[in-house]
């Protein structure tokens, strides 16, 4: 029970500045790979990477949503950590902490924000088993010179439709960012993905 | 104490009582002992940070957002395992510190007797004679209506 | 259009020295301390909390302090320094009815279960400025009633609706609105305009409750009740399971009790404005509950022919921060624009002289 006390920020406001810094650097260069190592963790299903993200950006005002419903621990610690709540209706939430395998069917109901407010949409948050020697992808668009190619392993069933509906709805849309252990890749709605 | 109390009402009423303890006095008495107290490890905070107060419309009805007040809070822990937590109002992160401290400690058998006598009991009777004081000087200005005879007798 | 403008660095830096040189003072004054501004300006402290929407006398001190005493300014500072805070949840509603009470005064019943209570008020001085203001008298210490009975005063507006003849309080558990996160868009609901009046600009409010008075608008209102005093805040701690008491708060209550209104199967009854302020806020919330009961118009059939009944106009106009904010930008360069009516108005000039020069060739 007391693991729900322990594992945020040493140093709250340098930890939550230096993960925010890290997570920036990932959204501005989409498929760049970022190390937000081992100093915050969190009980399954939560990777280090995730449970930094929730860290940092998860307050009383951003409600959280599980895939995995047998998430209580987790959600115990983020409520104890950020003040998040956990919400279980996905269409309500602000992010959205997906399973490995996740169905991608239930990601048509996630937020993707209004013509007025485009940004009040879900952040996703995607496990993978690595970023290397899975499906190749290679990425296009805002913040990448040329091309980017990242093979993350794991990806579920239905990825790639589902990102491009994504891509099709800008400027709304979700961002997704892929976690695996203490590292972490972003994928915000701008970019581009093919199958290399 | 009445061995009938359950636990949760305990700590509520530990708690209740050294949150509403004057910051000064609390600290002074804590300073006293913190040598010989078993040390408290932080697992979060002390953080300063809002709580929004809320009444109710016409006093009994739907409830409103009236403004927030500013509230610190603290959880520690021991090295014996027991967690801690305070939550005071205002921006006060020594209090919250000392108060959460105190919770932990009194919930190990052999300082709780000590953290009632020499803190919890002392605080209630403090808030009792300042409530006392107050009610005191508002009663004097309590108006006594008396009514005048008139002519007709 | 706005123009960026270059070259201010050195005069704002000067000015800012020279303000804090002005705000000081003479140096052989001793200066301003927190604890003297809360102690015995604790009026001041009262309406930036009020208005700052953030209970903390400290900091509202502060405000004062850093504001010179211009308390729009300091409640500017105040709302400010809220955003810097994160808000960790909800207290429990605070119970009125169970105040710590300072001073209670009702203008509709004379004897009341617990008594007038006249506590520290102004309203029997005769106004006449007391020299003694001017120097540091020892004033005596107040005066107690030993073995006074603590006795329970229940609202007035519970006695008379012990008899049916005020309109009840709906106890409603509803998650309220909040300005703070939610932009608002008319028409909006009670709980967001007793949100709204309770930090509102207490002159404007005062204007407009005045008004009501004055015919924009009927009330007729009699003070029910006012009450001053304290009441716990209780919060509910996840990590415990149970809520707990962190302390208390002063706040002023009013209750309104207006003009009897009957509808469709309902016997008339006296109808009530509401007003809720942090601090000894009274004038405050008495003009607050005129004013929500003049903005309850609909609820009661009455036709909104009065600014006071104006949702959007008080609503909109009652946020000092907001007002001056939009007042005070007029001060930045706007230099394009005004170069732009300058072109038009010589050109509008020149065409009608040239008018009036080619009508009297024409003659």
């Amino acid at each position: 029970m007391t693991a729900v006390f322990e594992g945020g920020f040493a140093e709250p406001v340098f930890g939550a500045q230096s993960a925010f810094r890290l997570l920036m650097d990932a959204m501005a260069n989409p498929g760049r790979v970022v190390d937000l190592g081992a100093g915050v963790r969190g009980p399954a299903p939560l990777d280090n990477a995730a449970a930094t993200v929730l860290a940092a950006l998860a307050d009383y005002d951003t409600p959280v949503w599980f895939e995995d419903e047998a998430a209580g621990d987790a959600a115990a610690w983020l409520g104890f950590h950020t003040g998040a709540t956990r919400v279980f209706d996905p269409s309500a939430c602000v992010f959205a902490v997906l399973s490995a395998g996740s169905n991608v069917q239930g990601w048509a109901v996630l937020p993707t924000g209004t013509s007025s407010y485009p940004d009040r949409s879900a952040t996703l948050i995607l496990p993978v088993g690595g970023f290397e020697g899975g499906m190749a992808l290679a990425l296009h668009g805002p913040g990448i010179e040329s091309e980017v190619v990242l093979a993350p392993v794991g990806l579920p069933a239905g990825f790639f439709a589902a990102m491009d509906a994504n891509r099709a709805a800008f400027p709304l849309g979700f961002d997704l960012l892929l976690v695996c252990g203490g590292h972490l890749a972003a994928l915000p709605r701008t970019t581009r993905i093919a199958e290399v | 104490m009445s061995t009938g109390i359950s636990e949760a009402s305990r700590r509520k009423a530990t708690l209740d009582a050294l949150s509403g303890a004057d910051g000064a006095s609390l600290s002074a008495r804590y300073g006293e002992l913190a040598d010989s107290l078993p040390a408290a490890a932080p697992l979060r905070g002390p953080e300063i940070g809002m709580v929004m107060l809320r009444g109710r419309a016409g006093g009994g009805g739907a409830l409103f957002n009236l403004g927030e007040a500013t509230v610190t809070r603290a959880t520690v822990r021991l090295e014996s395992g027991e967690v801690g937590h305070a939550v005071v109002l205002g921006r006060d992160p020594a209090k919250a510190r000392i108060v959460a401290h105190l919770d932990a400690l009194s919930q190990r058998p052999d300082w709780s007797d000590r953290i009632e006598a020499e803190f919890i009991r002392p605080a209630i009777a403090e808030a009792a004679a300042r409530r006392r004081r107050h009610v005191e000087e508002t009663q004097a200005t309590r108006v006594d209506f008396f009514t005048l005879a008139r002519g007709e007798d | 259009m706005y123009v960026a403008v270059k070259g201010g660095e050195a005069a704002i830096t000067n000015a800012h020295r020279l303000m804090a040189d002005r705000r000081r003072g003479d140096r052989d004054v001793p200066a301003l301390t927190v604890e003297q501004i809360i102690g015995q300006l604790s009026l001041s402290v009262d309406r930036v909390m009020a208005e700052g929407s953030l209970y903390d006398p400290g900091l509202a001190a502060m405000a004062v302090r850093q504001a010179r005493g211009d308390l729009i300014e300091a409640i500017f500072l105040l709302r400010a320094y809220r955003t810097t805070l994160p808000r960790f949840g909800n207290a429990l509603p605070l119970d009125t009815a169970a105040m710590r009470i300072e001073r209670r005064v009702s203008a509709t019943y004379k004897d009341i279960p617990g008594g007038q209570l006249l506590g520290p008020t102004f309203d029997y001085t005769h106004r006449l400025i007391d020299p003694a203001m001017a120097s540091d008298e020892p004033v005596a210490e107040p005066e107690r009633r030993p073995d006074a009975a603590d006795e329970a005063c229940p609202r007035v507006s519970d006695i008379l609706d012990g008899e049916g003849l005020i309109e009840p309080d709906m106890p409603d558990d509803a998650e309220p609105a909040d300005l703070t996160r939610e932009a608002t868009s008319y028409p909006v609901g009670r709980d967001l305009r007793l949100q709204a009046l309770a930090r509102g600009d207490e002159g404007f409010l005062l204007a407009l409750g005045y008004s009501t008075q004055r015919g924009y608008g009927r009330t007729h209102p009699f003070v029910g009740e006012i009450r001053i005093g304290m009441v716990d805040v209780e919060v509910e701690v996840p990590e415990l399971g149970f809520a707990i008491r962190i302390g208390e708060v002063r706040v002023t209550e009013c209750q309104m009790v207006s003009q009897f209104k009957g509808g469709a199967g309902v016997p008339p009854r006296f109808t009530r404005g509401y007003g809720l302020v942090f601090g000894q806020s009274e004038r405050k919330a008495m003009a607050v509950s005129l004013v929500d009961r003049a903005l309850r118009a609909d609820e009661f059939d009455e036709q909104r022919t009065a600014p006071a009944q104006d949702e959007e106009f008080v609503l909109e106009h009652c946020d000092n921060v907001q007002a001056t904010g939009f007042v005070e930008h007029l001060k930045l360069p706007h230099y394009v624009d005004f170069q732009a009516e300058l072109d038009l108005l010589r050109t509008l000039r020149r065409e009608a002289a040239e008018g009036r020069a080619f009508n009297e060739a024409a003659e």
